[in-house]
């Protein structure tokens, strides 16, 4: 007994190194998702496309799609826009949240880069930003039938990430698996 | 001269820096909740800053969320609950008991009792060695004569080597 209690600080010091260790692969600057599983936030916004034009959650329209948090600032959404517009040439559903930007930049991009949105949300006091706990973009939220977010991911979406994060749950939801390019 | 100068000018820049946010309530009672706020709120950007010090733009926004909430005379809990429920508990730099952080307010309490637990079996051990029920307290005087016996035979195999 009084042997095996000489082991006690090295079993204590295993354990902790074990604990620390683990902590090192966590992302801190991820945040832990509060929506998850909750419905989309109610809104009422105009669009980017026509400042006259309100669009709310029923533009939904019932259907499994991505919303995607964009801004022309935003430089990880230079190298996430491929992505995008690769999915949407297969069928997949992306609302544009355009958040805190300039209304002609935004514009202007999706003249340039393509647009890969079926509308856009034009959030220019970033107050759907706050409902949906955005802090920072790209963002993408994957929304079920029901309105429910199924999935969150901050920062880019690639092959890596749909692969590891969106296609399975986007094959469950819709029947339809959609793919990445290597270069996307 | 040109030091004096120098810390007068420094002093100056303070001022513009302190005056470059000034919040404005219908009633001046919320200023100190609002400060407190801010101090307990965490920015979800920046991490290791709290809302009243960090400068990032989604910082700016909650500042101003607070305050339209103040105004529109929520409780500080109803504040913390609203944003607890966009941007979850990471929010909080004073974090709720709860399932998942009962670990972390109980472990001061936990190392206070393993420490008195120690302090306890480093001092009052020498009045357990005069219990003789005690099966740690026998001393080499009070060996069974089981033992006795064995150690006769190894000191005798040693002399004979």
């Amino acid at each position: 007994m009084n042997r095996l209690a000489l082991f006690i600080p090295l079993s204590l010091f295993a354990g902790l190194t074990l604990v620390l260790l683990l902590g090192l692969d966590k992302d801190p600057t991820e945040l832990p998702s509060a929506l998850v599983g909750e419905p989309f936030p109610e809104f009422s916004l105009p669009s980017l496309q026509d400042p006259e034009t309100l669009v709310t959650k029923q533009d939904f329209a019932d259907e499994v799609l991505l919303v995607n948090v964009w801004a022309t600032w935003c430089f990880a959404c230079r190298i996430e826009h491929p992505s995008l517009n690769a999915l949407a040439e297969q069928g997949v559903k992306i609302v544009g949240l355009n958040y805190k930007d300039q209304r002609k930049a935004a514009k202007l991009w999706l003249l340039e880069r393509g647009n890969p949105y079926a509308f856009n949300i034009y959030d220019d006091q970033g107050s759907l930003g706050i409902d949906l706990g955005v802090y920072g973009a790209p963002e993408t939220y994957l929304v079920d039938a029901q309105g429910i977010i199924r999935h969150r991911r901050v920062g880019v979406v690639d092959k890596r990430v749909w692969e590891a994060e969106f296609a399975a749950l986007y094959l469950e939801l819709t029947g339809t698996a959609p793919v990445l390019g290597a270069t996307q | 001269m040109k030091a004096l100068l120098f810390v007068v000018l420094l002093f100056q820049c303070q001022l513009v820096l302190a005056n470059a946010e000034v919040v404005e309530f219908s009633d001046e009672s919320l200023r100190p909740r609002y400060q407190q706020l801010l101090e307990e709120l965490r920015c979800p950007k920046c991490q290791n800053q709290n809302l009243a010090d960090s400068n990032s733009p989604i910082s700016n926004d909650l500042r101003v969320q607070v305050q339209r909430l103040l105004e529109e005379e929520l409780s500080d809990q109803q504040i913390k609950d609203y944003l607890v429920a966009r941007y979850s508990e990471f929010i909080l730099y004073r974090p709720e008991v709860n399932q998942s952080t009962w670990l972390l307010w109980g472990s001061p309490i936990i190392f206070v009792l393993l420490g008195l637990l120690a302090i306890y079996r480093l001092y009052f051990k020498p009045q357990d060695l005069q219990s003789p029920s005690s099966s740690q307290g026998q001393s080499n005087s009070q060996i069974t004569p089981q033992e006795q016996q064995r150690l006769d035979s190894l000191l005798a195999d040693r002399e004979q080597q």
